[in-house]
């Protein structure tokens, strides 16, 4: 059954590794569904979350092609359960006085924030798991989205252990 | 996953201020630059820096062709008395040639190119040189820091284009780095599974002032290659060698790499079982030894074939299961467990999955296997392989490698091949292009010597031959070095010939002419109801006439037409040592490869000749046409063996 994988990724910090990365989920026939990249508590490592929608036989495959790139340091996949994984939306809603409280409403129920209004429309900062914020875009769909962004998912392990601990030494 | 080690044996970088200690395990300089004495922050440029560079991590022949970008780096190397640059005549040469060098010897080969049009030329052999995990360094020059990305006069993004078809590559922005991207360069090539690496340097850097530090730092956080095999999988490999009935030693490349050809032979001693060596790997086992039953895979021999397809255990050493080995993949070697050792880890179960996959240098893995083996027998004892030699040896006295003479009574192209292994002998290399003549060389051959045989395996590069056999006999210029070509191939990179002359790297290239792109045609002639389309070169009519072309080039040109001149001109080359010999075969175009396992089929289906299959039922025998309708219809993509 082909199933999701959440790939944390810890790279060097150099130019062109999201090309290497990038071009070589392509190049191998693997389909990325979301990747975000950004520093970490080490100066010289970025680290990629990358979630891809593979079987397992085809995932230990990617993962050892990833472990071949040079730049690539280590490779940890988080299980759902045993980690935190979240995106973030902006999203721009027609809400003018008559609506704006009750789009409001809403995004008070799902712990989101106003961060721009204007006498059309409110802007909105959600974060939160895939189906938390695919659940909040239903809310909204009826007042009328103008524009919305979304970033990649960005994930951690719970509990005290840290992969970037026993890579940086 | 990573663990971290003491940082020893590891020589601080130049002084000054430096970016943290690298994350991860330090990789160690290369050995000589261990040895070699400390050389701190001498001034020059970073063309000067370069050549400096390369003469410290041993390099000892650069092939290349200067220009604009490239340029400083041309001048200090016009000063080195370390490093020889061979001047080719297209950069296609140059890789091909780098590639000879490092097959013939395991060193790191090397080529040099200016940017735009020099660059992409080196894509060829450096793709080359990717399949078939050969060490090369190629240097390339890149416009001036300020005119990269405004598509400026001979740029090209080389890092880009050749990022999936490197090991590594980098693109060097500050002189400083020079001696750490060289050093870097030729430890990945080198170390783990080998390949081509890539550095490019921008003309200004060439230019700039800096300082020269040697050796310097290597900073490869994520480059952990492992060598040594893991106890309890060898363990459980010993277990199942010692146990099973039909076991088979699949030999590949990577035995070559490890230099484990002594291991390799001590194994099959031990234990008795028979070997096959792959294209990658001929010559790892000695060709003469009585447990060696041949080449597998598309044209392998019928008792290789047959022996994979029959074994009960796979012991894959430092091979891939590339589709020419295994023909269809669902039904190949259908009986049996597997071993796979590799260094690679992600080609254990690329292709096939492993029943115990062991991650390893093929030396290491080798013998720790004997050790575990030799403790296993002692323990549990072992099985007998008598009936299953007796199966093999029946196919091998049934189906042995052999050819009629052309009923046209032209000359035989494999008797021309034979004969030139045979007078040549086992201490020559031989370096082949791709195509008809590239199989019979493979076949009919005989190897008993590591890196005596040399081509291009994965990717088929026609045009491999002429500079790898120059870039060989460059690496062992005492060695007779044979290039085996075909007229097609020889058409691609003849050129390579004035180099031979004008350097004076004389080596001997036999073009087996039968006027055609014979691999082509032999597969319109099975496949394509004998239609050939395109694949009459005309060089029967001589155009060119490879005898005068020699002759413009520098070279001796000879030419054999029928039987009796074949040894003749053969002795004729073997006395010319001075001079590089091009002999015109002009054989006949009809001769085929066989056995094959048409593409797309299962080994089983192996033809000894046309529609002869030995390991087939005969009520099941299918005609080669319908055969080639399964196959024209696309499921296979075209590859080495038609060209």
């Amino acid at each position: 059954m082909i199933e999701r994988h959440t790939l944390s990724v810890l790279v060097e910090d150099r130019p062109g590794v999201l090309a290497r990365v990038s071009g070589l989920f392509s190049r191998r026939g693997f389909n990325i569904s979301s990747l975000a990249v950004g520093p970490t508590e080490h100066p010289d490592i970025s680290r990629m979350t990358i979630v891809v929608a593979v079987d397992d036989f085809p995932l230990e495959q990617v993962t050892k092609q990833l472990n071949k790139l040079i730049n690539v340091i280590k490779i940890v996949e988080l299980e759902p359960a045993a980690s935190v994984q979240r995106e973030l939306l902006l999203v721009k809603v027609r809400a003018d006085a008559t609506m704006r409280s009750s789009v409001l409403e809403i995004v008070e129920l799902f712990r989101a924030k106003a961060v721009d209004v204007s006498p059309e429309a409110l802007t909105i900062e959600a974060t939160g798991t895939v189906e938390k914020l695919a659940a909040l875009l239903r809310m909204l769909e009826p007042f009328g989205i103008r524009e919305m962004v979304q970033s990649g998912m960005v994930a951690m392990g719970r509990g005290p252990r840290s992969i970037t601990a026993t890579a940086v030494r | 996953m990573t663990t971290a080690t003491p940082r020893s044996g590891l020589v601080p970088g130049p002084a000054g201020p430096k970016p943290s200690p690298p994350p991860g395990r330090p990789v160690p300089a290369s050995p000589a630059a261990v040895s070699a004495p400390r050389i701190d922050q001498v001034p020059m440029t970073g063309a000067q820096s370069l050549v400096r560079s390369l003469e410290e991590v041993g390099c000892e022949v650069v092939f290349g062709i200067p220009g604009g970008t490239i340029l400083p780096a041309y001048d200090p190397l016009l000063d080195s008395t370390k490093v020889r640059h061979i001047l080719v005549r297209h950069e296609q040469g140059a890789g091909h040639a780098a590639t000879g060098y490092a097959q013939a010897t395991g060193k790191v080969g090397v080529c040099m190119a200016t940017s735009g049009p020099g660059a992409t030329n080196l894509v060829t052999p450096i793709a080359d040189a990717h399949m078939d995990s050969v060490p090369i360094v190629a240097i390339t020059g890149q416009q001036t820091r300020a005119l990269i990305g405004t598509d400026a006069f001979q740029e090209a993004d080389i890092t880009g284009i050749t990022l999936p078809i490197t090991k590594h590559n980098m693109l060097v922005i500050d002189a400083k780095e020079i001696p750490r991207a060289i050093a870097e360069a030729f430890h990945l090539a080198s170390t783990g599974r080998p390949g081509p690496v890539l550095v490019d340097i921008p003309k200004d850097v060439l230019t700039e002032q800096t300082t020269f530090s040697w050796p310097p730092e290597l900073k490869l956080p994520g480059y952990r290659p492992t060598t040594r095999p893991h106890g309890k999988q060898i363990r459980e490999a010993a277990k199942l060698i010692c146990s099973v009935r039909q076991p088979v030693l699949y030999v590949g490349g990577g035995v070559l790499k490890a230099v484990a050809s002594p291991e390799l032979l001590e194994l099959a001693e031990l234990t008795g079982i028979p070997v096959v060596t792959t294209l990658m790997a001929r010559g790892a086992f000695p060709d003469s030894h009585i447990q060696h039953v041949g080449m597998p895979g598309m044209h392998g021999t019928v008792a290789a074939v047959a022996a994979m397809q029959k074994a009960d255990l796979l012991v894959a050493l430092g091979a891939r299961f590339d589709d020419r080995v295994t023909g269809q993949l669902a039904t190949f070697a259908p009986h049996a467990m597997i071993v796979h050792a590799d260094i690679d880890p992600a080609e254990i179960s690329k292709n096939r999955r492993a029943d115990v996959p062991i991650v390893g240098d093929c030396k290491e893995v080798i013998t720790e296997l004997i050790e575990a083996v030799r403790a296993e027998r002692a323990e549990h004892g072992h099985v007998d392989l008598t009936p299953w030699w007796a199966q093999l040896d029946e196919l091998r006295t049934t189906y042995p490698l052999g050819y009629d003479w052309p009923a046209d009574g032209s000359l035989s192209p494999e008797y021309v091949i034979e004969r030139i292994g045979q007078i040549a002998g086992p201490d020559a290399l031989y370096a082949a292009g791709v195509g008809q003549h590239q199989m019979w060389a493979a076949q009919f051959i005989k190897y008993e010597r590591p890196r005596s045989w040399l081509n291009s395996g994965g990717l088929g590069t026609m045009g491999f031959a002429v500079p790898a056999a120059m870039g060989a006999k460059m690496a062992r210029p005492d060695a007779v070095v044979w290039c085996i070509d075909g007229d097609g191939c020889f058409q691609m990179t003849n050129q390579e010939l004035a180099t031979c002359a004008i350097e004076n790297i004389p080596i001997k290239v036999a073009v087996i002419n039968n006027g055609n792109l014979g691999m082509v045609r032999q597969w319109q002639n099975l496949f394509y109801s004998e239609r050939y389309s395109s694949t009459d070169l005309g060089t029967h009519r001589r155009i060119p006439d490879f005898k005068l072309l020699a002759e413009a080039m520098g070279c001796v040109g000879l030419r054999a037409e029928a039987k009796d001149e074949v040894d003749k001109v053969i002795h004729q080359a073997m006395a010319i040592n001075d001079q590089t010999v091009v002999i015109d075969f002009v054989v006949g175009a009809d001769a085929q490869v066989w056995p094959m396992v048409a593409a797309g089929t299962g080994n089983d289906q192996i033809m000894a000749a046309r529609n002869i299959r030995p390991l087939y039922d005969i009520d099941d025998v299918v005609e080669v046409d319908e055969v080639t309708r399964a196959e024209t219809q696309g499921a296979d993509r075209p590859g080495r063996s038609n060209r």
